[in-house]
C-alpha cells in the first residue's frame, strides 16, 4: 500500500516536471519563430516611419535615465576602484579599470536593464492593451498585418537603440570616473586618459557592442510576446492579465539578460 | 438560382467544451443587408469573425462565391480579405491616434496613394459622417455616438465591398440608433456593398434589412425576409422578439410589435363577434427625404409624426405601432370609416398647422434659396371586422394611400 503511494507520487512529480518542461520548450520555440517571422518584417515595405517612430520612444525617450544611471556608475566605480587601488599604490591605472569595466561588462547589461524598465514594460503594456481592447483584432481586419506594424519596428528601433545608448552610457560612466578620480580624488588627468587609450581595444568595444545587440533582440522579443500573447494567459484575464504580463516581461528579460551575459562573456573571452 | 456570396456549411465552432455553432447553414447574398439575431452570447460575433477569418470552423467550410475559403491560395485569401471589411461592436478605435489618423490608417498601409489623395478620400468620409469639428481629437474625447461613426467611416474609407457589422448602435440613444442605421442603409444603395449586421435594434432594424437570420443554440433558426418572418409563426421566435423588444418603440413611443399584436387580440377578441374596426395606415416617404434631406431629418420627422399619432388617437382609444420605416399602423375600435376618415382630417388638418411648420427647426434643416424640400403626409383606411385578417386590412389600407398634408419650405401650411 505504502510502496503505491510512493510509485504514484513519484510518478505525479514526473508528470509534472515533464509538462513544465514540454511547457517550457514549447515556449521557447513559439518565441524564437515570434522573433525570426518579426525580423524578417523588417524589410518590408512602409516600416522606416515606424521604426523611427520607435526609435524616439525606444532610444531617445531612454537616453536621460541611461546617462543618469551611467553618470553615476561611473562615479562610484572611481569610487570604489581608486580605494582598491589605492591600497596597492596603483591609482593611475583607474582609467582603464574604470572604462573596461563599464565597455565590457557594465554598459551593456545597466543600458539593456534599464531600457527594459523603460521602454520594455510600456512596449508590453501598450501591445497588451491593444490586443485586449481588439485593437489587434482590427488591424488583421484592415489587411495590416499586426506583426509587421507592431512588433518589427519595435525590434527594429532596439536592435539600433540598444548599442547606440550603451555607447552614451559608456561615455558619460567614464566621464562620471573622471569626476571622481581626477577632480575630487586627485588622479592626474593625463594618465587617467592615457590609461583609457592604451588598454582600451576594439575587441573590448566589439564584445560591448555584440552584448548589446543580444540584449536587444532579447528584451524586445520577449516583452513584445508577453504583450501580443496576453489574451493566452490561463492565470488571468483583461487589465490584469496585461498587467501580470508587463510584471513577467520585466523579470523575464532582466533575468535572461542577466544569464544570457554570461555565456556571450564566456563565448567571448 | 442564385450563388450565394458567402455560404455556411454545416459550420461548427467549440470553444473548450462549450459548443457555440453547431453544424450551422446560412447563405448571404450579394448587394443586400443581411442581419443576424439572436440572443445575448448565442455566438453571433463568433460566426462574423469566421467570414473575416479571424476565427475558422473546426468543422464545416465557408464558400465565398461558392469557392471553400480554406482551399484558397495565399494570393485569392488576400484578394477575399480585401473585400471585406469589419466594424468592431466596441469600435476597436486606436486611441492613441487622432479621428483623422484612425480613419486613414488602412489607407496609410494598405495602398500605394499619395498623401493628398489618402487626405482627401479621408477627409470625404469625415464629411459624410459629420466628424469635421472632431478630426483632430482622440477617441477617447469623443461621445460614444461619434466613436461609432469614426468606426463606421474607418470601416468604409477602403470603399470595401463586404462590410461587417457587429452591433453598431450599441449604446446609442434611439435617433441616433436609426440615424445609424439608415446611414448603413443609405451607403449600402449609394456603394453597393454587401452588408452583414448583428443587431438587437427591433424593430428598425428589420426595416433596412433585406434577410433575417435567427441564431438560436448554435444553429440557423429562421433565414428569410421580414414579411416571411412576420408570418412565420413559431413560440421561439414569439419567445425571442419578446424578449429582446420593449412595450414601446423607442423612437416614436408608439406600442411595440408583440404590445401592438397583444392589444389587437385584447381589444378586439374580448368583443362581440365582428366588431367594426378601421386601420389607418400612415405613411411619409423616408428613403426619399433620407436622401434629399440626410437621415437626422427623416427620422425627425418620422420621431415627430409618430408623437403627434400617438397623442391624437390615443385618447379615442386607437392604437399604432410602427408598420414599416416611415409608415405607422393605426387601428380605431369600433369606428366605421366616416368617422374615422372625419378624425383623420381632423388630425390632418393639426398637423398641417402646428406640426409641419416646426418640422425645420425640429430637424434642424438648412435652407436658402437654392435649397427647397417638401413633406407629404400620407393615409390610407379601411374598414373591417375582427374577422378580418390584418394583413389584408394593411394592404388595402395601403392601397388607398392619399396625401393628408403637405409642408413645402416658403409655402407653410399650404394643403395641396
Amino acid at each position: 500500500m505504502e510502496s503505491t503511494m510512493k510509485d504514484s507520487a513519484f510518478l505525479l512529480f514526473f508528470h509534472f516536471l515533464g509538462k513544465r518542461t514540454m511547457s517550457v520548450i514549447s515556449n521557447l520555440g513559439a518565441i524564437v519563430i515570434f522573433f525570426t517571422l518579426s525580423f524578417l518584417k523588417i524589410f518590408r515595405p512602409k516600416q522606416i516611419r515606424e521604426i523611427i517612430q520607435q526609435v524616439f520612444y525606444i532610444g531617445a525617450r531612454s537616453s536621460n535615465i541611461v546617462m543618469l544611471v551611467g553618470l553615476f556608475t561611473g562615479m562610484v566605480l572611481g569610487l570604489q576602484l581608486f580605494y582598491a587601488l589605492y591600497k596597492f599604490g596603483s591609482q593611475g591605472v583607474l582609467g582603464s579599470l574604470v572604462s573596461l569595466t563599464l565597455i565590457r561588462e557594465l554598459g551593456p547589461v545597466l543600458t539593456a536593464i534599464m531600457i527594459t524598465a523603460r521602454a520594455g514594460s510600456s512596449m508590453t503594456a501598450e501591445i497588451g492593451i491593444l490586443r485586449i481592447s481588439e485593437q489587434i483584432d482590427a488591424l488583421y481586419t484592415m489587411r495590416i498585418d499586426p506583426q509587421r506594424y507592431l512588433i518589427s519596428p519595435r525590434i527594429a528601433a532596439s536592435l539600433i537603440s540598444f548599442p547606440l545608448l550603451t555607447a552614451f552610457f559608456d561615455l558619460i560612466g567614464i566621464l562620471g570616473g573622471y569626476l571622481t578620480g581626477v577632480v575630487l580624488l586627485g588622479v592626474d588627468k593625463g594618465a587617467y586618459f592615457y590609461r583609457i587609450h592604451s588598454y582600451v581595444d576594439w575587441v573590448d568595444i566589439r564584445g560591448g557592442f555584440i552584448k548589446s545587440l543580444v540584449f536587444a533582440v532579447l528584451v524586445s522579443t520577449i516583452c513584445c510576446y508577453e504583450g501580443y500573447f496576453t489574451h493566452l494567459r490561463t492565470d488571468s484575464y483583461g487589465a490584469k492579465s496585461v498587467s501580470l504580463s508587463t510584471t513577467s516581461a520585466v523579470v523575464f528579460s532582466c533575468v535572461t539578460i542577466l544569464i544570457s551575459d554570461y555565456v556571450v562573456t564566456s563565448f567571448l573571452m | 438560382m442564385e450563388t450565394p456570396l458567402i455560404e455556411f456549411r454545416n459550420v461548427t465552432k467549440r470553444f473548450d467544451e462549450k459548443t457555440i455553432l453547431d453544424k450551422a447553414n446560412l447563405s448571404i447574398y450579394e448587394k443586400q443587408i443581411t442581419t443576424i439575431i439572436g440572443k445575448s452570447g448565442s455566438g453571433k460575433s463568433v460566426l462574423l469573425k469566421h467570414i473575416i477569418g479571424l476565427l475558422s470552423p473546426d468543422e464545416g467550410s465557408i464558400l465565398f462565391r461558392g469557392r471553400p475559403v480554406h482551399e484558397m491560395k495565399k494570393r485569392e485569401w488576400a484578394g477575399y480579405r480585401n473585400q471585406i471589411s469589419y466594424m468592431f461592436q466596441n469600435n476597436a478605435l486606436f486611441d492613441s491616434m487622432s479621428v483623422f489618423e484612425n480613419i486613414a490608417l488602412p489607407l496609410r498601409q494598405t495602398t500605394d496613394l499619395r498623401k493628398k489623395e489618402i487626405e482627401q478620400k479621408v477627409m470625404s468620409r469625415i464629411e459624410q459622417m459629420e466628424l469635421t469639428d472632431v478630426v483632430k481629437q482622440y477617441p477617447s474625447e469623443l461621445s460614444g455616438g461619434m466613436q461609432k461613426r469614426v468606426a463606421l467611416a474607418r470601416s468604409l474609407v477602403t470603399d470595401p465591398t463586404i462590410v461587417l457589422f457587429d452591433e453598431p448602435t450599441t449604446g446609442q440613444d434611439p435617433i441616433r440608433k436609426n440615424i445609424i442605421l439608415s446611414m448603413i442603409a443609405h451607403y449600402r444603395k449609394q456603394l453597393g456593398f454587401t452588408a452583414v449586421l448583428i443587431s438587437h435594434d427591433i424593430p428598425d432594424i428589420f426595416f433596412i434589412s433585406d434577410r433575417i437570420l435567427l441564431l438560436w443554440e448554435g444553429k440557423i433558426a429562421f433565414n428569410g425576409t421580414y414579411e416571411e418572418l412576420r408570418k412565420f409563426k413559431h413560440p421561439m421566435i414569439d419567445e425571442f422578439l419578446g424578449s429582446i423588444e420593449g412595450l414601446r418603440d423607442e423612437l416614436t413611443g408608439l406600442l411595440s410589435k408583440e404590445m401592438f399584436r397583444s392589444r389587437y387580440a385584447m381589444t378586439l377578441g374580448g368583443g362581440p363577434v365582428d366588431t367594426t374596426i378601421t386601420a389607418v395606415l400612415f405613411g411619409m416617404r423616408f428613403d426619399l427625404l433620407a436622401d434629399e434631406l440626410g437621415p437626422e431629418a427623416a427620422i425627425g420627422v418620422l420621431k415627430a409624426l409618430g408623437e403627434h399619432v400617438n397623442e391624437y388617437f390615443g385618447p379615442t382609444g386607437g392604437f399604432s405601432a410602427r408598420h414599416r420605416r416611415g409608415e405607422i399602423l393605426t387601428i380605431l375600435p369600433r369606428v366605421g370609416l366616416d368617422e374615422a376618415g372625419q378624425l383623420v382630417h381632423d388630425f390632418a388638418q393639426r398637423l398641417q398647422q402646428k406640426a409641419l411648420p416646426g418640422i425645420q427647426a425640429l430637424t434642424k434643416i438648412k435652407t436658402g434659396a437654392e435649397k427647397c424640400f417638401e413633406i407629404s403626409v400620407t393615409a390610407g383606411m379601411t374598414e373591417g371586422s375582427t374577422s378580418d385578417d390584418i394583413d389584408q386590412l394593411i394592404e388595402k389600407a395601403e392601397a388607398n394611400q392619399n396625401i393628408i398634408a403637405r409642408y413645402q419650405c416658403g409655402k407653410e401650411g399650404a394643403l395641396k
